[in-house]
Parts: structure tokens; C-alpha cells; sequence
């Protein structure tokens, strides 16, 4: 066996195994600490596929950014992960038959006589093909189009995102500057003329 | 290889960056003057849509022009879709208006949501590609779960964009996870040239068909049939009346256009496979659709479970277009210009009934129950007979345009040689008519229990109005509009 081979073999495992306690682990921040664990062997996988960059790109915007604020959410959370699991059990025996009959399924189409290295041959690049210079160019010529509707579809995502959480509340107190800077002596203060008061001797009570 | 690439050309998909640039003005726009003057944004929100239409209108010229590397197409098919659509999503803006006004709901983002989700309906109509088509089908599906959301105090709302979020997101893995494995096989993503592999040979038949089966379960979600109907009366419950109106009615013109892309344009060869598919979705969404229907209470659940049965009725078209394998170039194109032409009939009538519960609403009521029509026809005669045209016509009685839709349907399937399925079909019609003709029922002959006069802006009376009148007009010359769309296919095939 190839050392290449016993590698994939390793990744595959451990992402395996790591997704698998994403959907059992009992805390949730664990899970997503499994999560973190997949995405790594994953991007290990697509770096024996040469594709060093989405496996940089991967391990950057995934694990480094969407999982640590994917942490942070959990932690805010008050997540009672046992009134969740109340029903597990009840739904568990139909859902792993019809899950189980699913993996039985793709095994017979998926194992290797259709997706094996002999129908799909692996290509060995030159050694100063740059992945990511190849992405850059395609992704800016022949896949413009949908890569300017991935940026209207975070545009939408920004929107949604503004709309459901933003409130105006009617008792916070803000200031506008604009109006404190144009603001006028006679808008905040009233002079108001008056006679002087005299002391004036009480009328009745003289000696 | 650098020097392969060519500027796209950019005029067939003028609409979709007309559309695109005046969502980002309307965007501005709200800053500076929404919170004064909301009005502006259904207006500028309704100039956008009649500036694509002319567009469109103006760019048609009856040629497949393709561009964007091959990942966008512009053919008469789409042109036709989307002046629909255009329509479609006009009538949406004007019939929600007041209801939206009435719950304090009317905010940009309303207007901003549905442009959106319409440049996403126009780019799945548009896609030559499977990436475009996803990533239309995304664009409109996001927009979608916020706008159902876009009540948040009100927890029926939220659970539903909940529910539809999620069986959505699944929804679409099922159809990303398809489009990877007919990837595999085929070595492309170019809608016209997996078409091309596969009727060469050069791709593995058993990976195909795989493929096949999830790209399936995503379009039967996405229509909303049978086994996959789970998420439709919930969220057209769930929702704010004004979102289940647009959730109803435009969408299904885009999910019409991906079926026919991704199908018919891409998958065509496997066509013995999806039939037997398409079948099983068309029979069992017309049973189950009609016969949950009669138990529902609520007005939006039966027109939920409606749309299901309807769904079915478009499928049951889309799996005529072949017989035992082999295309008869009539039959197929008789076929599938009837599935377009229930699509357009459709759309028509669901606009009208979710108007018209929107007409009915109030603020503070909502009239969504069936017994909020009691009566109706002492309370507004005219509006009653609108609504039995729109109900007639749901229900397949003859001389109104859901008659000639359902009855050009069964007509290629009995071609196509399903003599029992088109039975079936026309059986559960008959117990679907059971419901449709209830509510025509307690409109004349029952005693109204709401007897609050009837508060809507005229805009909206005058376009439910010619909505109804188009139901029963286009009815009376059916051909003409099957004459459109048939000759839309046969320029865009």
C-alpha cells in the first residue's frame, strides 16, 4: 500500500468518526469542537487531491472563522440538549432502518467499481501548477456570473439577517449631533423680563 | 488558455442587472426617504418590475442566445416565464400592500425581499447550467425563508420559517448531492452538454440514474408534491397571508422552468427513469392532495393541500412527454406546453384566492377560515363572484381556465397511453370539486358572520377584479394561450 493511500485512509476515518460524534455528542459545544476535528481531516483530503488552496480556504473560513462564532452561539445558548433527545428514541428505530438502507444503497453504486482509481485515474500536476492561480482565473472569466449571484445571494443574507434582528426600541436614549451642533441660546433658554422686587414695608404692623 | 475567454455578452440578461442595479437603489433609497414616505417603495418596487418586463419585452427576439460562458440562456421559453413572472410578482406588491400596512409589516425590506427572490426566479428560468440553476434556486429560497419570517413577533410565523428552512437546506443538499454524482458521470455541469454525454454513451448509466434519484427528490420538494409536501401547509399556514401569496404563486413558474431544465434539456435520455418517478409524485400528490384538502378548516391549509393536487396535475404533464422511451415529437411537445400552460393557469388562480383572503383581512382579523366567507354575497356580490369564478375554476369546471388546463393534461396522458393514472386523476377531481364548491356554497347560502364592510385600496379591488376576469376570459379561448405556449416550446427546444 502506497503511504499516500494509508494517509486518505487515516483522514477519512477520523472524519468519519468525527461527524459521527457531532450528531451523538451530548454538549454541543463538543460537537462543534467534532465539527472542527472533520473539517481538518477533510481539508487534509483535499490537500492530497492538490487542491491546496480550497484546503487552506477551508481550514481558514470554516474552522478559524464560522466555527468560532459557531462556538460562541453555542455557549451563549441555553441549550437543553436532553428536552431535545425526548423523542429520539421513539424516532430512532424507523430513522436508522430508512438511514441504514440509504448507506446500503449508495455503497453499491458508490464502492469502487464506478468511483474507483481505475474508472476515475488521479492526475499528477507539474510541479509549478499553481492551484490557486487557476482558481482566480476561472472564477473572474468563465464562472462571473455565478460568482457575482453567490455575492447578490450575501447581499440577501446581510438583508435577512438586519430585518429579523433589528429593533428600534421606543425607550433608548441617542443622540443627534446635528442637532446639538445647530442648536440656539434662544431654543433652550427664556429670558423673561421682570420689575424689580422692592422691599416694601408691610402696611398694618408699623409702630 | 488565457486567451479563450470572451467578454460575455451582456444584453440577453439585461432584466436580471436592471433588476439587480434598482434592488440596490431601493436599498438607498429606503435610507433616505422610507421612513418618511413608504409609499415609494411598492411604487419604485413596481417601476422595477415593469422596466424588466420592457426589457425582456423588448430583447425577445425568438433566438436560443447563449452567454456567460455558456451558464446563462436567454430563448423564448425564458422571455415568456418571465413576463409572467413579472405579472405575477406585481400583483403580489399591490394585493399585500394594505394587509402588510394594517400589521405594521411594511418595511423595505418586504419590497427588497421580493425583488431579490424574483432575480432569483429569473436566473433558475434563465440557467444553462447546474450551478446557475442551484444557485437561482438559493437566492429565491433565502429570500423566501426570511420573508416568512418576516413577522417575528408572531411564533406561528417563526416556527414555520423554521420548518421550511430546514427541510429546505435538506432539500437542496439532495440537489447539490444529485448534480455531484450526474457531475461525475458526465465530467460537466453545462446543462446541454450533459445532454450531449449521455446521448453519446460516454457516461456511466447506474451513476446517472443515482444522480437521478436525488436531483428528483429535490425538484418534488421544491414543487411541493408528494412525499415531499411535508413543509406546504404548514408554512402556507404559518405565514403572514401577503408571503403565502407570493409562496403560492410565482415560485412555482421557477420550479416549473427547473424541472423542464434540468429534466427535459439535461436528462432527457434517462427519460424511462424519471418517468416512472414523475408518476409516482403525480399520483400520489393528486390522491393525497385532493382528499386532505376536504378535512381542512382553514382556508390557507386547503389551498395548501389544493396546490399539492396541483402540483401533481403539472407532473402528470412533464411525465407524458414520452412514450416507452421514445419522444413522438407532437406528443412530447403537446405534453410538456400543457404542463407550462397549467403552470400559467395556476399561478393566475392561486393569485386570486390568497387576494382574495387578503381582501377580506383587516386589521386585527385575519380572514383566513373558511366561515370568514360566510356570506359573502350579501356583504359584496361582485367580490363573491370573483371568488366563484376562482373557485370554479381550481375545481375544473368547464369554461374557465383551469378546465382547459386540467383537460389538456389528461389529454396527453391518455395519448402517452396512461388511460388509468388520467382516470384516477379525473376521480379525485371530482372529490377535490367537493371542497372548491363548499366554499361557493356558504358565500350564497349561508347567513354572513363578519359583517364588517369590505376596506380595500382600489388599486388592489381593480386587479383581484381583472384577475378573476382573466380566470374566466382566458378560459373562453383557451387555445390562444396554448398556441403561445406551444410555440414558445417548439422555438426553445
Amino acid at each position: 500500500m502506497e503511504f499516500k493511500t494509508i494517509i486518505f485512509y487515516v483522514l477519512s476515518a477520523v472524519a468519519v468518526l468525527a461527524a459521527l460524534r457531532v450528531i451523538t455528542a451530548r454538549n454541543p459545544v463538543h460537537a462543534a469542537l467534532f465539527l472542527v476535528l472533520c473539517f481538518f481531516n477533510i481539508s487534509g483530503i483535499w490537500l492530497l487531491l492538490q487542491a491546496e488552496f480550497l484546503a487552506m480556504a477551508l481550514i481558514m473560513v470554516y474552522v478559524g472563522a464560522v466555527m468560532v462564532l459557531f462556538l460562541f452561539v453555542v455557549m451563549m445558548l441555553d441549550i437543553n440538549v436532553e428536552r431535545l433527545r425526548q423523542k429520539f428514541w421513539s424516532y430512532l428505530p424507523l430513522g436508522a432502518m430508512v438511514g441504514l438502507l440509504m448507506v446500503a444503497e449508495m455503497g453499491m453504486v458508490l464502492s469502487g467499481k464506478y468511483f474507483g482509481l481505475d474508472a476515475m485515474p488521479g492526475q499528477t500536476m507539474p510541479a509549478d501548477y499553481s492551484n490557486t492561480k487557476e482558481l482566480g482565473r476561472l472564477l473572474f472569466t468563465d464562472y462571473v456570473y455565478p460568482f457575482e449571484l453567490a455575492s447578490v445571494i450575501l447581499l440577501v443574507g446581510i438583508i435577512a439577517a438586519v430585518m429579523l434582528t433589528l429593533r428600534h426600541r421606543k425607550d433608548s436614549k441617542h443622540l443627534n449631533p446635528g442637532k446639538q451642533i445647530a442648536v440656539k441660546a434662544k431654543d433652550r433658554l427664556r429670558i423673561v423680563s421682570m420689575p424689580v422686587e422692592k422691599d416694601q414695608p408691610a402696611a398694618g404692623q408699623g409702630e | 488558455m488565457l486567451n479563450q475567454f470572451v467578454t460575455p455578452d451582456l444584453q440577453p440578461a439585461a432584466p436580471e442587472i436592471f433588476l439587480l442595479i434598482m434592488s440596490c437603489v431601493i436599498l438607498f433609497a429606503d435610507l433616505v426617504v422610507g421612513q418618511v414616505q413608504r409609499w415609494m417603495m411598492s411604487a419604485l418596487t413596481i417601476i422595477t418590475l415593469v422596466g424588466a418586463a420592457v426589457l425582456t419585452y423588448v430583447t425577445m427576439d425568438g433566438q436560443v442566445v447563449l452567454t456567460f460562458s455558456n451558464m446563462f440562456v436567454d430563448d423564448l421559453l425564458s422571455d415568456f416565464l418571465k413576463l409572467v413572472l413579472y405579472v405575477a410578482v406585481i400583483a403580489v406588491v399591490i394585493y399585500s400592500r394594505s394587509y402588510l400596512v394594517a400589521r405594521n409589516l411594511e418595511k423595505a425590506e418586504f419590497y427588497l425581499l421580493v425583488l431579490f427572490s424574483t432575480l432569483g426566479m429569473m436566473v433558475m428560468i434563465s440557467a444553462a447550467h447546474f450551478l446557475t440553476l442551484y444557485l437561482g434556486l438559493e437566492l429565491l429560497s433565502l429570500s423566501l425563508y426570511a420573508l416568512v419570517a418576516i413577522d417575528r413577533d408572531s411564533a406561528r410565523s417563526t416556527e414555520a420559517a423554521m420548518k421550511y428552512f430546514v427541510l429546505g437546506a435538506l432539500a437542496s443538499g439532495l440537489l447539490l448531492y444529485g448534480m455531484s454524482m450526474v457531475y461525475g458521470a458526465t465530467g460537466t455541469l453545462e446543462i446541454g452538454a450533459v445532454a450531449q454525454a449521455i446521448y453519446h454513451g460516454d457516461a456511466n448509466k447506474t451513476i446517472l440514474v443515482f444522480g437521478l434519484v436525488f436531483l428528483v427528490a429535490g425538484i418534488a420538494f421544491k414543487l411541493g408534491a408528494v412525499p415531499f409536501h411535508m413543509w406546504v401547509p404548514d408554512v402556507y399556514h404559518g405565514a403572514p397571508t401577503a408571503i403565502t401569496l407570493f409562496i403560492a404563486s410565482a415560485p412555482k413558474l421557477a420550479a416549473f422552468a427547473m424541472t423542464l431544465r434540468l429534466l427535459v434539456y439535461g436528462l432527457f435520455e434517462l427519460a424511462d427513469q424519471w418517468q416512472l418517478m414523475l408518476m409516482m409524485l403525480a399520483v400520489l400528490s393528486i390522491a393525497l392532495g385532493n382528499l386532505a384538502a376536504i378535512a381542512q378548516t382553514n382556508l390557507k391549509r386547503m389551498l395548501a393541500y389544493s396546490g399539492i393536487s396541483h402540483m401533481g396535475f403539472m407532473l402528470l404533464a412533464m411525465m407524458s412527454g414520452v412514450v416507452g422511451g421514445q419522444a413522438d415529437p407532437f406528443g412530447t411537445l403537446n405534453a410538456y406546453s400543457s404542463a407550462l400552460y397549467y403552470s400559467v393557469a395556476y399561478v393566475l388562480m392561486s393569485l386570486g384566492s390568497f387576494g382574495m383572503i387578503l381582501l377580506l383581512s383587516r386589521a386585527g382579523h385575519e380572514a383566513e377560515m373558511i366561515e370568514d366567507f360566510k356570506g359573502l354575497n350579501k356583504r359584496n356580490p361582485w367580490f363573491a363572484a370573483v371568488m366563484m369564478v376562482l373557485m370554479f375554476s381550481m375545481a375544473g369546471i368547464p369554461f374557465f381556465i383551469g378546465f382547459f388546463a386540467k383537460f389538456s393534461v389528461l389529454l396527453a396522458a391518455v395519448k402517452a397511453g396512461y388511460v388509468g393514472i388520467a382516470v384516477f386523476a379525473v376521480m379525485m377531481s371530482l372529490v377535490g370539486a367537493f371542497y372548491y364548491l363548499r366554499v361557493v356554497k356558504i358565500m350564497y347560502f349561508d347567513a354572513p358572520v363578519d359583517t364588517a364592510p369590505i376596506e380595500a385600496p382600489l388599486d388592489m379591488r381593480v386587479l383581484l377584479s381583472l384577475n378573476g376576469l382573466a380566470v374566466a376570459v382566458f378560459g373562453l379561448f383557451p387555445d390562444s394561450i396554448m398556441m403561445l405556449c406551444t410555440t414558445t416550446l417548439v422555438r426553445s427546444l
